[in-house]
């Protein structure tokens, strides 16, 4: 009686610690997974943090007058002068008719700092636009310096960040402010533009476009190469070593790390084949082989969910087994390929490391155009521009980050869309 | 004619060579009773008139394509004039290129020898021949083609087995390229790695440990010998993968447990994909994360409690690594976790157990293999990861086991030595080859470790 009576306050007590330890377990999975979600929301909310000012640029309103003989332009319409046009005078000289009271060489050096020292030639796309405002006057905004641009926006900000300016720049841009001739506007630059050493021209245009074309050529390579091996594998192979070192081969591709295809690349495309150095054409196939893997797992598994039956209903209607893949088993397995295609591509559109070994991290000014044309990708000009020592190009970075990831959460939505909306549960 | 006109030309001809087929046997079927007294469908014949057009000047447009340029380098310099002739590799590469520039007119001619002129109007002739000689055999050969094709039409000749064994072939190709990447990432780290290990000793490259690639300008300059001694690079990259998986085995692990174990239909719904979003994120993302917002925070916490923290620590690259694989720790271990059959769980809940201990005891180890199988296939990943640590990490090879401090890895000066201009058959850049052997070599046991385990333990519960 006693013993029983002992054992039950035993365990009574025990159990309370054994709730309490059951608890605390949970407490372990409810922190672990709050970290996780914690690390997204940091993240993020860095990234957009940082880069969110990218979007606006600072622009300085000035009065210029397109004098011809400053220039020293006769003919607007005669290429070799307008090349040798002093278009750095028109902003320089609306700046000193502003600041009148500038003088000596250091000061007035600093006054131009103020504007961007692509001023000039933005004033020339304008002219040649426009070929009546010669030799006449207008109040135009002027892109500004980085510099400037960086001290205006964290002064509007309210902790002015003037590291990198001299004490009389500040006083030019709090006159400039009270007359409301300084302010921000949409980078339309950002953009409409390729990449710059300077960071206030420099946009993203030019690596948008070398993805747009790399991913273009992965996916018409890898798409119908990946669907061919995938049916094959799931349909006509024999159950044999062969198929199975295949199978292996597979497996272990989607598990090399990427840089290797970087290393296969070069030694293989660019060493032995000639294929030129930084153009889509050497990244896309690269890419194609990197994510060829992904898509014949995915395009297996599609062509796996296609129920037995319809295969059983096509041949017993008298269809040859290639008729019954391209006419019934492809069409059902086509969504969850696609899906596979999508994941693929964000994958490819990511991918960093291989396309540093075949030369893409190029500095690249021209936009793309075609296949063979040197590029860069959007995550390689990340990588670039991260490696600047100019402090507006953090800004700038995050943005670029902000519109890659702004693609790839559209391609996952969509990937996940199309698996809802038209993958058939059987 | 360029290759690309060539390619659209060809298809062009197919295109052709498919309604003229198809024509042909609706035109031999029609007087014997239509077309089902033929023994395949129209378009049947069609194709097969189509493949025997385009396929055999494709495959000699491909093989034209690999081997006209070397022949026609080895043609040039064999019947160079001797003043000019190569005496090694290096000055057999220069003399190519140089011969190649002039011939693409890159290379200003004014000022060139005359026998560099020479070689290059003999390239020009050649390639010219060549590009004529493709365009010639390939309208022939499809020519050719056609009317082979065209003539085996007959109402009892069965194109569509003929068809879909050509499919059937061309299917096996695009399989087959899985094996042929393989042997291309092996032959082209091989070969490379022979190379360079021609120049340093297997022994030293993999014992050896100073690190410091650079090779001599001049003879006599100091340092010039350039030694390359691998082991800091290791141990940069086991430390780093450390820090990772000090972060994400037990984050990953718990959250898939709780996820799996104990979480509502709910929650499960938002807190997994949300978590997934991390899987997705590019590498050049969390490599920008930790060079700028990770890193500094950890230098100024360190320096807050009196501790040197290098702001490229091997902690922030790690960290953010780790973060990296949380998902794909978790979405493994998850599977496995919920492949444990549930039997197991009643048994042990049925004895008196508490939820948490059914877990630890009973599922954890049942469903331990596979939990390994998934971390080996993580630390594979670590290992490989390029971006964070080539952005995070920091290039000086030290041989030191302090996460506070900076180490580099083998991805790192894989990259470092890669980008720019150097010359192809330095030790330097073949080092980086060889390099890549070594991660090659590691990341292949690991994951085939690891997917056996995997595959094994999956069927034990099936």
């Amino acid at each position: 009686m006693n013993k029983s009576v002992d054992n039950l306050s035993k365990i009574k007590r025990s159990l309370t610690r054994r709730n309490r330890a059951e608890a605390r377990f949970q407490w372990y999975g409810r922190v672990a997974i709050f970290i996780g979600l914690a690390a997204v929301a940091v993240l993020f909310i860095d990234i957009i943090g940082k880069g969110h000012g990218a979007f606006q640029a600072t622009y300085i309103n000035l009065n210029v007058s397109y004098d011809q003989e400053l220039l020293g332009i006769e003919n607007l319409s005669d290429p070799e002068q307008l090349v040798m046009g002093n278009w750095d005078a028109l902003p320089k000289l609306a700046l000193r008719e502003k600041f009148t009271d500038v003088s000596g060489r250091r000061d007035k050096r600093r006054l131009y700092g103020l504007l961007s020292n692509g001023a000039g030639f933005d004033l020339k796309d304008r002219l040649l636009a426009n070929p009546q405002l010669l030799n006449t006057t207008e109040s135009i905004w002027l892109l500004a310096d980085d510099d400037i641009d960086t001290y205006y926006k964290s002064w509007l900000d309210g902790e002015a960040y003037a590291a990198r300016l001299s004490d009389k720049q500040v006083v030019w841009i709090d006159q400039l402010h009270e007359q409301g001739l300084i302010h921000l506007q949409l980078n339309s630059n950002l953009f409409t533009r390729g990449d710059s050493r300077e960071p206030e021209q420099a946009g993203i245009r030019g690596a948008v476009m070398g993805s747009l074309l790399t991913l273009v050529l992965t996916l018409m390579l890898s798409f119908p190469i990946g669907v061919s091996a995938a049916i094959y594998l799931e349909e006509f192979a024999p159950k044999n070593k062969w198929t199975d070192f295949i199978e292996v081969n597979i497996n272990n591709l989607a598990a090399v790390p990427s840089i290797i295809f970087g290393l296969l690349g070069l030694a293989i495309f660019i060493n032995f084949f000639h294929v030129p150095r930084s153009v889509p054409i050497v990244g896309g196939l690269v890419l194609t082989l990197m994510t060829l893997p992904t898509i014949i797992i995915t395009s297996r598994a599609a062509i796996k969910s296609v129920p037995p039956s319809i295969r059983e209903a096509a041949l017993g209607m008298g269809a040859s087994k290639f008729q019954m893949v391209l006419h019934h088993v492809l069409p059902l397995a086509l969504p969850g390929m696609l899906t596979g295609a999508i994941i693929g591509m964000a994958q490819a559109l990511g991918e960093t490391a291989p396309l540093l070994m075949i030369g893409m991290v190029a500095f690249i000014v021209d936009i793309p155009g075609s296949f063979t044309d040197p590029a860069t990708v959007l995550p390689v000009q990340i990588f670039l521009w991260a490696d600047s020592p100019e402090r507006a190009f953090i800004e700038k970075t995050s943005a670029a980050i902000m519109v890659l990831l702004t693609f790839l959460i559209i391609m996952n939505t969509s990937a996940v869309w199309l698996r809802k909306r038209l993958e058939r549960r059987w | 004619m360029q290759a690309t006109n060539i390619l659209i030309l060809l298809f062009g001809f197919g295109a052709l060579a498919f309604y003229l087929g198809r024509g042909r046997s609706l035109a031999i079927a029609a007087p014997l009773g239509g077309i089902r007294k033929l023994h395949s469908l129209p378009s049947y014949y069609g194709m097969h008139t189509a493949f025997w057009c385009a396929l055999p000047s494709l495959i000699l447009l491909a093989l034209w394509m690999i081997f006209d340029e070397p022949v026609i380098n080895s043609i040039v310099i064999g019947a160079a004039a001797t003043d000019i002739a190569p005496s090694d590799t290096a000055s057999y590469n220069l003399l190519l290129n140089k011969i190649g520039n002039l011939a693409d007119g890159v290379l200003p001619r004014a000022g060139q020898s005359g026998s560099l002129i020479a070689a290059a109007d003999h390239m020009i002739y050649l390639r010219e021949i060549s590009r004529w000689s493709l365009t010639l055999l390939a309208l022939v050969f499809s020519a050719a083609g056609l009317f082979l094709g065209l003539s085996r039409i007959a109402s009892g000749f069965r194109a569509r087995p003929a068809v879909e064994k050509v499919m059937q072939n061309l299917l096996l190709a695009c399989a087959c390229l899985a094996i042929f990447t393989t042997l291309g990432i092996v032959l082209s780290v091989l070969f490379e790695s022979i190379q360079f290990f021609r120049s340093v000793p297997v022994t030293d490259f993999v014992f050896g440990l100073d690190w410091s690639p650079q090779t001599a300008i001049r003879e006599d300059q100091v340092g010039s010998s350039g030694s390359f001694g691998a082991v800091p690079l290791f141990v940069g990259t086991l430390l780093v993968s450390a820090v990772a998986m000090v972060v994400a085995v037990p984050i990953g692990l718990m959250s898939a447990i709780y996820l799996a174990e104990y979480a509502s239909k709910r929650v499960r719904t938002v807190a997994k994909p949300a978590l997934e979003v991390l899987a997705g994120i590019p590498t050049v993302v969390y490599g920008f994360f930790a060079a700028l917002t990770v890193a500094p925070f950890l230098r100024d916490l360190g320096s807050s409690f009196g501790l040197t923290v290098s702001s490229e620590s091997a902690l922030a690259a790690g960290g953010v690594m780790g973060v990296m694989i949380i998902p794909f720790i978790s979405s493994l271990a998850d599977d496995v976790i919920t492949a444990v059959p549930q039997s197991m769980r009643d048994g042990s809940l049925a004895m008196g157990a508490t939820h948490s201990e059914t877990v630890r005891r009973v599922v954890i180890p049942a469903a331990l293999p596979g939990i390994v199988g998934g971390i080996m296939l993580a630390v594979s990943r670590a290992i490989g990861e390029t971006m964070i640590v080539v952005m995070a990490a920091g290039m000086a090879a030290k041989l030191t086991a302090n996460p506070l401090d900076s180490v580099t890895t083998v991805t790192v000066q894989i990259v470092t030595l890669l980008t720019g201009d150097q010359e192809f058959d330095s030790p330097k850049t073949l080092a980086a080859f060889a390099l890549g052997l070594m991660l090659f070599i590691v990341t292949l046991l690991l994951n085939i470790f690891a997917l056996h385990i995997v595959k094994k333990y999956r069927e034990q519960y099936e």
